[in-house]
């Protein structure tokens, strides 16, 4: 009965269209379900980098649609690499990204473990910890400039409370020494949640059976985070490393929000110099260049630390 | 069923001419692109005379400051159709006019017998020609605009106050003639006690990343001595944009920052600057003339608590940043012959009478030459004085490139405490002539 059926269906069917059907092979189908997004991927991401390539060696200006493309050749590369301005700009990102990932990852990996010790209501903490993460970057930004805030911000009365320096002396983002450490600060409270939670799932992967056969051993709680829980936690720790090393890399939206690159450029970091270049000045080309470069060193970083990963993984 | 079928087509026809004729009446409506800030809002108003007169429907579309730059120039690069109108910033006439962005508008104005003599001069140069200083024209004065200076009257007259500061300075207590009386009255108010708070000098422009920081050094440094090129040979910068005198006008401008701004000063604007004034904190503001209109206004600040001045003398001249723009036609729009209308009917005599009554800023000759115009607001006679000494940022295509080193090298050495004014202007110099070296200008 049921072949019956098949046949009817078999032979109702217009003969071009059921061959076509009949002779797709798996591969052509598979490419057939996954084309829109290569399209989509080539036409967004692939294209765009392709043509800023291109527009790096040429002094292309957005702005000036009408004026004749001239190609440069690597001008905008050498400008750049011997721009004073640039490396100070490098500096600032080294420094932002250095500490941040520091201090993420000391403090996110401590909180872990703690949460990891399950003790009451470690399920609430928990849920508070990761509050700050779940909060929009607009948000948080300008929430601290406020908390900032030196004549009504809670921060610098907190700081004046606790060191007796007048709050009006607290200016975090407008002091030089200080506007750098504002921003360390903030993406840390937003980010360190995050962290702490790849951490987490680091710790929670450690088996109960080799903590147990330590016990046997008699190995004090110091021998056993040091021989057991840090190595086995390692892999998600420089995981998480590399995520948020990446992030900050390209920080853009809380300094933005925070200092907007100031006082002066003290907190100016390469994707803001990068923006001023591209969208304020309207240096195109340059800007592509320096775009190109900032891209080559992420990724080039980013392979080393993954073979780093790799080799940690295997061991 | 017949009736029925009647009732249906008679419906349907209606439906149908109703949206036919809501689509003529959006057709007419015309966009015009401005910021969003109080005077935009006066001219809403106005422009529903407009409407009535002519039957086309105005929609507007503002922006915010701080964004106001980014969006409108990337509408008009991207050659938008969003904006048939737009009231575009004075230093933007450069590139908007080699760029083909505006409409130039010389033979509407033979046509309409619209002269430019019958516009207050700054602010055709500012806001309409390009090339500088010859006939051609690319926007109507719109919103005349200048930096000038707010204090607090009822502080200034205090009796216990006046007696302190003549003992202590030698002179009456009243709004500075020169940078060396604002200075010490800016000393003078700093974290003093007044009413049982604490209140600080001076408000002053501080803003890093538009143009807020330029926008206010540029009015001492132009009094000090500071000239953007040499007069006689374009482009030649070198002693002028860095000269001695030059330098000492950025001291001057970092010394006020330091000694007598409110806490967290690092980065004000317009909005912040109107803030700290609004909010009792300063005894001195400086701020474009489009805010005195609201702050005079003002329940706390406002009426006679609050006196203008315009920006004080300095030993090389007596000059005031330009603000303010244009209204131009966008080379874009298909709405061009109604938009067109809109200017005409803008430049009207009784039109702008009103632009002002309203909050607006004139720059029609016929309205404030008036002999009434004076006396018609507190702080109309302080802007027509300043008015009088206007001078502007470069309005070259690269202006962004222009401003953004300028930003950057004054801001480094204002408010970062980086390197010395000479330093500042010296490197200055060396931006500069890259970006023209870059345009082919030198």
């Amino acid at each position: 009965m049921l072949n019956r059926t098949a046949d009817n269906v078999a032979r109702a069917t217009p003969e071009p269209l059921a061959k076509k059907i009949r002779g797709i092979s798996d591969k052509g189908l598979a490419w057939l379900f996954i084309s829109p997004t290569i399209l989509l991927l080539l036409a967004i991401n692939i294209f765009p980098l392709f043509w800023a390539i291109y527009l790096s060696f040429t002094n292309y200006r957005a702005n000036r649609p009408n004026e004749v493309v001239k190609n440069l050749g690597l001008a905008n590369y050498q400008r750049i690499l011997g721009d004073q301005d640039v490396w100070i700009a490098m500096q600032t990102t080294a420094h932002f990204v250095f500490w941040t990932i520091l201090l993420q990852t000391v403090i996110g990996f401590t909180l872990a473990w703690l949460i990891d010790r399950k003790f009451r209501g470690h399920a609430f903490w928990t849920t508070i910890i990761l509050v700050p993460m779940m909060l929009s970057p607009a948000v948080v930004g300008n929430f601290w400039r406020f908390l900032y805030e030196p004549q009504i911000g809670l921060f610098s009365y907190v700081i004046s409370f606790v060191t007796g320096i007048p709050p009006t002396n607290v200016q975090m983002l407008s002091n030089v020494e200080l506007a750098p450490w504002a921003i360390i600060i903030v993406d840390t409270w937003m980010w360190t949640p995050y962290v702490m939670l790849i951490c987490l799932a680091g710790l929670r992967s450690i088996p109960e059976y080799i903590y147990e056969a330590a016990e046997v051993d008699r190995a004090s709680n110091w021998r056993q985070f040091w021989s057991i829980t840090l190595p086995m936690a390692l892999p998600f720790i420089m995981l998480a490393v590399l995520f948020r090393g990446i992030e900050n890399f390209k920080m853009f939206d809380m300094v933005n929000l925070l200092t907007g690159g100031g006082p002066g450029s003290t907190t100016e970091v390469a994707s803001i110099t990068l923006k001023r270049q591209a969208f304020e000045s309207w240096r195109t080309g340059y800007s592509s260049a320096f775009a190109i470069i900032l891209f080559v060193a992420v990724f080039g970083l980013a392979n080393i630390y993954v073979k780093a990963l790799n080799k940690v993984k295997q061991r | 069923m017949k009736s029925t079928l009647k009732l249906a087509l008679g419906l349907a026809s209606a439906i149908f001419a109703s949206t036919a004729v809501s689509n003529v009446a959006h057709a007419e409506d015309l966009t015009l692109c401005w910021a969003a800030w109080d005077p935009a809002n006066a001219l809403v108003e106005l422009s529903k005379d407009f409407t009535k007169q002519t039957g086309i429907g105005m929609k507007f579309e503002f922006v915010p400051w701080t964004n106001y730059a980014d969006r409108f120039l990337n509408e008009l690069n991207s050659h938008g159709k969003l904006c048939d109108l737009i009231i575009g910033d004075s230093q933007w006439i450069g590139g908007a006019a080699e760029n083909g962005h505006y409409v130039k508008l010389n033979d509407f104005f033979d046509k309409e017998h619209i002269s430019m003599d019958d516009f207050v001069p700054a602010t055709v140069v500012g806001y309409s020609e390009w090339p500088k200083n010859t006939p051609n024209y690319w926007a109507l004065p719109a919103m005349g605009d200048v930096v000038g200076w707010t204090y607090r009257k009822d502080w200034f007259s205090k009796p216990e106050l006046q007696k302190e500061f003549k003992e202590k300075y030698g002179w009456e207590l009243g709004p500075p003639k020169t940078y060396d009386q604002l200075m010490q009255i800016a000393e003078f108010f700093q974290k003093r006690q007044i009413d049982g708070k604490t209140v600080y000098g001076a408000s002053i422009y501080t803003e890093r990343g538009s143009e807020g920081i330029t926008m206010g050094v540029t009015n001492v440094l132009y009094d000090y001595g500071f000239d953007y090129q040499n007069p006689k040979k374009p482009y030649e910068m070198q002693g002028f944009v860095n000269s001695a005198d030059a330098a000492k006008g950025l001291e001057f401008y970092k010394k006020l920052y330091d000694c007598c701004t409110p806490p967290g000063s690092s980065n004000v604007y317009m909005g912040e600057s109107a803030d700290a004034f609004k909010s009792g904190q300063v005894a001195l503001h400086m701020n474009f003339a489009f805010t005195w209109p609201g702050l005079y206004k003002d329940e706390k600040v406002g009426g006679d608590k609050i006196g203008f001045f315009a920006n004080p003398a300095g030993p090389k001249g007596h000059f005031a940043q330009l603000g303010g723009q244009g209204i131009s036609v966008v080379s874009y729009s298909d709405k061009q012959e109604s938009a067109l209308k809109y200017i005409k009917w803008f430049a009207n005599k009784d039109v702008q009478a009103k632009w002002w009554a309203l909050g607006g800023y004139s720059c029609l000759n016929a309205v404030v030459n008036d002999p009434k115009f004076p006396s018609s607001q507190p702080y109309a006679s302080t802007f027509l004085e300043s008015m009088a000494i206007v001078k502007d940022f470069w309005a070259e295509p690269s202006y962004a490139t222009l401003l953004q080193a300028m930003q950057k090298r004054v801001h480094d050495y204002v408010v970062a405490d980086k390197g010395t004014a000479q330093e500042a202007l010296d490197s200055l110099v060396k931006d500069w002539t890259q970006t023209f070296q870059d345009d082919g200008k030198m």
